[in-house]
C-alpha cells in the first residue's frame, strides 16, 4: 500500500496518507466499509480538518450536474472546484452566492466548512443557499437532506467538517449580477477605533465588506487598516467589452519554499508599511474585476511557501460586538508586542448565525491572521489566546485550525451535543473522522 | 455534416479527457462503456459545459455476439459517425493472470481480441461511408517489448499495435486516419497503487497531445515523447542481456 504525506494549506501538520480517489458514486459507497476514512477535497483548510491516514478524495467527482436559468439552480459533485463554477455560470449572468478568498476549495469542502465570505453580515453563509445535499451515510446508503427532509442532518453536514457522511452532489441557489466587476471603495483608517467605527458605519450600505489590518503597528497605530468595501457592479458601471469575462490566472508561481528568514518582523513591517501608504488619500473609487476583488493571492500559485517549509498557523476567532473592541485591542497589542509577524491580518464584522450546528461564524468581528511556525513558542502562545476567546464567549474557525484543545473546543460551540447525537445516529462507528476530529473528542 | 465521435471505453480517465479536447474542436459524442449510468454525471458535464451532443450507449467488448452490429447501433443512437476512439483495456496482474486461465484470456481478449474484432467491423462502416474520418488505439509502451512483469498485457497491447498498422495501410487510400497512440505511465485508476511507477504523465497532457497528434495526422504517437526514447533504448538491448534483466 502506497502513501504519501499530506498536509492542508497552512502546510502543518502532516500526514502520511493513503488515498483512493473517488470517480463515480459507488467509489463512495465502498470509501464506507472497511478502515475509517475521511471525504478529501482540494486542501484548501489550512490546519488538519481535512486530514488523515486514509482519505477518499473527491477531486475527480467534479462534475456539474443541472443547471436552472430561471432560479439560478445549479446541481454539481461535491468535488467541482469554485474555480470552475465560477467559470461555467459568470457568462450566463451568475456568481457564488457566498465565497471564501480563494476560488480553489471544492463544493464539498464548502460545505463542510459552511464558509463565509466578505458578504457575511449582509448575506451570510453559504448555507443560506444551499437547497439539498446528497450525502452517503457510513452504512453504505444516500440521503438526499434539506430544510425538509432529513433537516436534522442537514444542518449537521453544513459545517460538520465531513463528519456526517460522504457529500456527493449539491445544488447552490447562484446569485444574479450584471457584470464581472465589482465597484468598491477603500477607506484607509488611523487605528482600531477609527476601523470599527468606519465599519460600523459602512455595514447597512455595502454587500461586502473586509479590512486589512498592519498587524505590526503599535501604540496610536494599532490596528491602523484598509477597509475595503464592495458592491457587484452593473452593467453600466462595467466595461462594456469584458463584462462577463471569465478569470485567468497568471502563471506566477512561489516555485520553492523560501528560508524561514525571508519573512521576519523587519521585512514584513516593511511590506505592511508600503502597503499601507499605497494609497494616500483616505478614501478611493474603483471598478475592479471580480478575481483580483475576492482572490488577490490566487494568481500566485504556491503563495504558501513564503513561510517556509515549516508552514504557518492561520489563526481565525469571532468574538461577539458587545466587548469584542476591547478584545480585538488586547489582542492585536499582545501580537504586535511578540512580534507574531502576521502578512495578512484580515478583520471583518460577521452577521446572523446559520443553523448549521458547528458552523462558525456568529455576529461579532472575526480576526484571522497568518502565523508562520518560526518558533516553537507559538503554538502554547496562541492556545494561551484560545482560552480568552473562550471567556470572551466567541470561537475559533475549525476549517483553520491546527492546535485547538478538546476542552476549549467544547466550551465555544454551543451546539455541540445535538451536533454529536446526530453524528451518533448518523455514524455510530466513527467511520469518518480527521486528525482533527480526533484531536476535538468529535470522533 | 457534424463531427461525431464514438468512445468506446468511455468510463477511462484518458477517455474523458480527449473527449473535452475533442469537444473543443466542435465534436458530438457516443460514449460506450459497460455499466452506462455511471457515465451521466459525465455526459451532463460535457452538454452543460460544451455544445456538444451526447449519446450513451451500453456496450460490453467480451459479449462477441454484439460486435457485428455495433456500427448500426451507434447509427441508431443520433446518426452517422466519423472518428472512432478506443480505449477500453485491461491491465490486470500479472502475478493473478500467470496462474488463472480466466484472467489470461480477459487480459489477452481486453487488449486485443475484443479491440480487433470491434475495430474490424467498425473499418468495414467507415469504409463504406467514404467519408474520410479516423480511428485513434490506444496500445502502450509495454508492447513494444515484452517485460517478465507484464506480458500478457504487453503482447496482447503489442498484437493490438500490429493490428492498427495494418489497419492503417488499408485505409490510408481511403482517407481514414489511423492513429496508434502508446502512452507510458499515467496517472488513472489503473495504475493506483502500482509499484515501480515512474514519469507519470496527467491524463489531461496525454489526451492533448492524442488529440494534437490527430489533427496532424501522426500514424504512431509516444505520449509524453520522451518514451519514443525510453522505450527506443529498452528495445535495443541485446535479448541475451535482456533475458537476465528485472524489467
Amino acid at each position: 500500500m502506497q502513501t504519501q504525506p499530506s498536509s492542508g494549506w497552512g502546510l502543518y501538520p502532516t500526514v502520511d496518507t493513503h488515498t483512493t480517489r473517488a470517480h463515480y458514486h459507488r467509489d463512495l459507497i465502498r470509501a464506507t466499509q472497511g478502515v475509517p476514512t475521511l471525504a478529501q477535497g482540494n486542501c484548501r483548510s489550512y490546519g488538519d480538518a481535512c486530514l488523515y491516514e486514509r482519505v477518499v478524495s473527491t477531486l475527480p467527482l467534479h462534475h456539474l450536474l443541472e443547471f436552472d436559468s430561471d432560479r439560478g439552480l445549479l446541481r454539481a459533485q461535491a468535488g467541482c472546484t469554485l474555480d470552475k463554477l465560477i467559470a461555467y455560470s459568470l457568462p450566463r449572468g451568475f456568481f457564488l452566492p457566498v465565497t471564501p478568498g480563494t476560488k480553489f476549495p471544492t463544493l464539498g469542502g464548502c460545505l463542510a466548512a459552511d464558509v463565509h465570505g466578505k458578504n457575511h453580515h449582509s448575506e451570510g453563509s453559504i448555507a443560506a443557499f444551499v437547497e439539498d445535499i446528497d450525502l452517503v451515510l457510513a452504512d453504505g446508503s444516500q440521503v438526499t437532506c434539506s430544510r425538509s427532509q432529513h433537516a436534522d442532518l442537514f444542518w449537521a453536514t453544513l459545517g460538520g467538517m465531513g463528519l456526517t457522511g460522504l457529500i456527493y452532489a449539491t445544488t447552490l441557489r447562484l446569485k444574479t449580477i450584471e457584470s464581472a466587476y465589482m465597484r468598491t471603495r477603500t477607506i484607509k483608517t488611523e487605528n482600531f477605533g477609527d476601523l470599527c467605527q468606519v465599519f460600523d458605519q459602512t455595514q447597512n450600505q455595502y454587500t461586502y465588506s473586509v479590512s486589512w489590518i498592519d498587524c505590526l503597528a503599535t501604540g496610536k497605530k494599532l490596528g491602523r487598516s484598509m477597509l475595503m468595501l464592495g458592491e457587484h457592479a452593473t452593467a453600466a458601471e462595467a466595461p462594456s467589452s469584458t463584462a462577463f469575462k471569465p478569470h485567468e490566472d497568471g502563471g506566477l508561481s512561489v516555485p520553492f519554499f523560501l528560508p524561514n528568514i525571508a519573512l521576519n518582523r523587519f521585512s514584513m513591517q516593511a511590506f505592511n508599511t508600503l502597503y499601507y501608504h499605497r494609497q494616500l488619500s483616505r478614501q478611493r473609487d474603483a471598478v475592479i474585476h471580480y478575481n483580483p476583488y475576492f482572490y488577490p493571492l490566487d494568481s500566485i500559485q504556491h503563495w504558501n511557501r513564503i513561510y517556509g517549509r515549516r508552514g504557518f498557523l492561520q489563526y481565525q476567532f469571532v468574538v461577539p460586538f458587545a466587548g469584542g473592541r476591547e478584545i480585538m485591542a488586547d489582542l492585536l497589542t499582545r501580537i504586535a508586542r511578540r512580534g507574531t509577524a502576521s502578512f495578512l491580518a484580515v478583520l471583518k464584522t460577521l452577521g446572523t448565525q446559520s443553523e448549521g450546528l458547528l458552523s462558525f461564524p456568529m455576529p461579532g468581528y472575526t480576526l484571522a491572521l497568518d502565523i508562520p511556525l518560526h518558533d516553537a513558542g507559538i503554538i502554547p502562545f496562541l492556545q494561551e489566546i484560545n482560552k480568552e476567546i473562550v471567556r470572551a464567549k466567541g470561537r475559533i474557525y475549525l476549517a483553520k485550525d491546527a492546535i485547538l484543545d478538546r476542552e476549549d473546543f467544547e466550551a465555544m460551540y454551543p451546539r455541540l451535543d445535538e451536533f454529536k447525537r446526530i453524528k451518533r445516529e448518523a455514524d455510530p462507528q466513527n467511520h469518518f473522522r480527521s486528525l482533527q476530529s480526533d484531536r476535538l473528542g468529535l470522533t | 455534416m457534424k463531427k461525431r465521435a464514438l468512445i468506446l471505453g468511455a468510463k477511462s480517465v484518458i477517455a474523458q479527457a480527449i473527449v473535452l479536447h475533442l469537444a473543443d474542436e466542435g465534436y458530438d459524442f457516443v460514449l460506450a462503456a459497460r455499466d452506462i449510468a455511471q457515465l451521466d454525471p459525465f455526459a451532463a458535464d460535457l452538454k452543460l459545459r460544451c455544445k456538444s451532443a451526447v449519446e450513451l450507449l451500453e456496450f460490453d467488448a467480451l459479449d462477441w455476439g454484439g460486435l457485428e452490429k455495433l456500427p448500426q447501433r451507434v447509427e441508431q443512437h443520433g446518426g452517422a459517425f466519423d472518428l472512432v476512439v478506443l480505449v477500453f483495456g485491461h491491465l490486470g496482474d500479472q502475478k493473478n493472470t500467470q496462474h488463472s486461465t480466466q484472467e489470461m484470456l480477459k487480459v489477452l481478449h481486453s487488449n486485443f481480441t475484443a479491440a480487433a474484432v470491434v475495430l474490424g467491423h467498425l473499418a468495414n462502416y467507415l469504409e463504406e461511408k467514404n467519408k474520410g474520418g479516423g480511428i485513434i488505439g490506444i496500445s502502450s509502451v509495454a508492447g513494444d517489448r515484452g517485460r517478465q512483469s507484464n506480458f500478457f498485457y504487453g503482447a496482447a497491447k503489442g498484437g493490438l499495435t500490429l493490428f492498427l498498422q495494418g489497419l492503417r495501410n488499408r485505409l490510408a487510400p481511403l482517407g481514414i486516419h489511423v492513429l496508434t497512440v502508446k502512452p507510458g505511465f499515467v496517472d488513472t485508476p489503473m495504475t493506483e497503487g502500482l509499484d515501480g511507477l515512474f514519469l507519470v504523465a496527467k491524463p489531461e497532457k496525454v489526451a492533448a497531445d492524442i488529440v494534437r497528434a490527430y489533427k496532424k495526422k501522426k500514424d504512431v504517437l509516444y505520449t509524453p515523447f520522451f518514451w519514443r526514447w525510453i522505450m527506443l533504448i529498452i528495445r535495443s538491448i541485446p535479448e541475451r542481456v535482456f533475458k537476465k534483466m528485472k524489467l
